[in-house]
């Protein structure tokens, strides 16, 4: 038979896997009639059949790929981060509710996620039926926000392992986001650091770039001490300065995953330098400067 | 107005007509008797055959669908299409297209890049019609890459996105220079706006030069 690049080409017709296997990582310079070489070549009976082939072949490949993209790492980080988020948001806006209805009932009634467990940790017997149903609504209250905390917990473990220089340079919860931003650590490493510094603010980009607004000095690096922490006039060198930083521990963390703590070094000097103090203590105590090796502080 | 490919038919659902392939359900989409009802607003090519473009399917054709997402256009253009080769880059819709794929001997689900049409020559054949719905940069340069899938008398069925190219430039220029880059290897037979179903869409209807 002649030598070509079809899918089936020298495989056993009973070899699912094998068939898989050549399904995602075979190639061909140009498609050719490949349902008729394979009836010719006997891997398959007629055309019914090498279709009965073709479609147990496509579908054992295009599941393996699932299961290999989605088991990921970095992708588990990025549900978690995201669950992360929407149990927060959705803890705060129960607990308003909880305010809004306790304030009805109780002159002492307070606010917040932390009335909300209070509430919720209350030993009397419920007054009446509609109380009973605010606090079991506080109860549900605190047990998402409880969930929020221990996903955090997760976030802050987890984050090292997947890239350790971004976690150690962005705090773990930061380095988290920006990978759930662009969808995975793999195409983080591919940005632009210019990218990376406006990370979630499309919103304000797209209206820059329709010419309607300034462009954003930064996006969701802004809550990294280097920033924030940064007199307003100079939040827009330091966003540059460590979005450029973090690029570059993203590409590490991708393509080396090795730690290099030389990189926090070079960061902590260079906001150093457009802080202009170099004695700077670094006030911050956030979430974002945790786990860094090099830290300044 | 032209004819609708065979098994394809414009049904009552809930006092409106609509229209419909048989198939197992995808997406939610109502049904009637085993009839499933295509919603233009979510499918560029429901739209092409709601505005009466001229597609050219009769039915019962080879298909390349690059851009299959999560299976909506694609689990209907299986429904009344021979051998269709669902073509997707991104791992998570591609598993939604595994569910549509399940009960559609015809449909074939490739976890593949479209600008890299090597990577599944190797397995698709040469076919009747390509619909591309890819939303990436580039969508002219996909349609020529992908021109060598497509017989002499095959149809190109197009949505160009405006907003992939460039969400700062005027729709209409976008689109001049699409079918300016397509020029090179298809002959463009019809174009229209995909208006109201899908804003700053341009489909066309193309046949290899």
């Amino acid at each position: 038979m002649t030598e070509h690049a079809g899918w089936f080409a020298g495989i056993d017709p009973e070899d699912a896997e094998a068939a898989a296997d050549r399904v995602r990582g075979g190639a061909a310079d140009s498609p050719a009639d490949w349902p008729a070489l394979a009836v010719d070549e006997g891997f398959a009976d007629d055309d019914a059949e090498y279709y009965e082939r073709l479609h147990d072949a496509t579908m054992a490949a295009a599941r393996a790929a699932v299961h290999e993209a989605e088991r990921a790492d970095d992708k588990q980080l990025i549900h978690a981060v995201r669950s992360m988020d929407d149990c927060e948001r959705t803890a705060n806006e129960l607990a308003e509710r909880v305010a809004e209805w306790a304030g009805t009932r109780f002159d002492d009634a307070g606010t917040g996620v932390d009335y909300a467990r209070e509430l919720a940790d209350r030993d009397e017997e419920p007054a009446d039926p509609s109380e009973t149903r605010l606090v079991a609504l506080a109860e549900r209250t605190a047990a998402l926000a409880d969930e929020a905390d221990e996903l955090r917990s997760y976030v802050e473990e987890t984050t090292p392992s997947v890239a350790p220089n971004l976690a150690a340079m962005a705090g773990p919860v930061l380095a988290a986001r920006l990978i759930s931003l662009s969808s995975g650590l793999d195409s983080l490493a591919k940005q632009p650091s210019s990218t990376v510094q406006v990370l979630g603010a499309e919103d304000a980009l797209f209206a820059h770039l329709r010419g309607s607004a300034p462009s954003p000095k930064h996006g969701v690096i802004f809550t990294h001490e280097y920033v924030r922490g940064t007199r307003p006039e100079e939040r827009g060198s330091a966003a540059r300065a460590l979005a450029g930083k973090l690029t570059i521990a993203a590409r590490v963390d991708h393509y080396s995953g090795e730690r290099k703590p030389d990189l926090d070094a070079q960061l902590d000097e260079r906001i150093a330098t457009i802080r202009g103090n170099n004695g700077d203590a670094g006030a911050g105590d956030d979430d974002t400067a945790a786990n860094s090796g090099g830290d300044d502080s | 107005m032209s004819d609708l490919p065979g098994g394809v038919e414009r049904r009552a659902f809930d006092g409106s007509e609509r229209l419909a392939t048989r198939g197992k359900p995808h997406y939610g989409e109502p049904t009637d008797g085993g009839w499933r009802a295509w919603d233009p607003d979510r499918s560029k090519l429901g739209a092409m055959l709601e505005l009466g473009m001229d597609t050219g399917l009769a039915g019962g054709e080879t298909v390349l669908y690059l851009g299959a997402a999560s299976g909506t256009t694609a689990s209907h253009v299986a429904d009344f299409a021979g051998p269709t080769y669902g073509v997707e880059f991104a791992a998570r819709p591609l598993r939604d297209l595994l569910d549509a794929a399940e009960s559609r001997g015809n449909l074939f689900p490739l976890l593949k890049d479209a600008r890299k049409p090597e990577t599944y020559a190797h397995v698709v054949e040469p076919v009747d019609a390509i619909v591309q719905d890819v939303a990436t940069r580039g969508q002219a340069t996909v349609a020529t890459a992908n021109a060598e899938f497509l017989r002499d008398d095959g149809r190109l069925l197009l949505a160009i996105k405006a907003r992939s190219e460039d969400v700062t430039r005027d729709p209409a220029d976008v689109f001049d220079d699409a079918l300016d880059d397509l020029e090179s290897a298809y002959e463009v037979l019809e174009t229209e706006r995909l208006t109201p179903h899908h804003d700053d869409h341009l489909g066309v209807v193309a046949t290899p030069r």
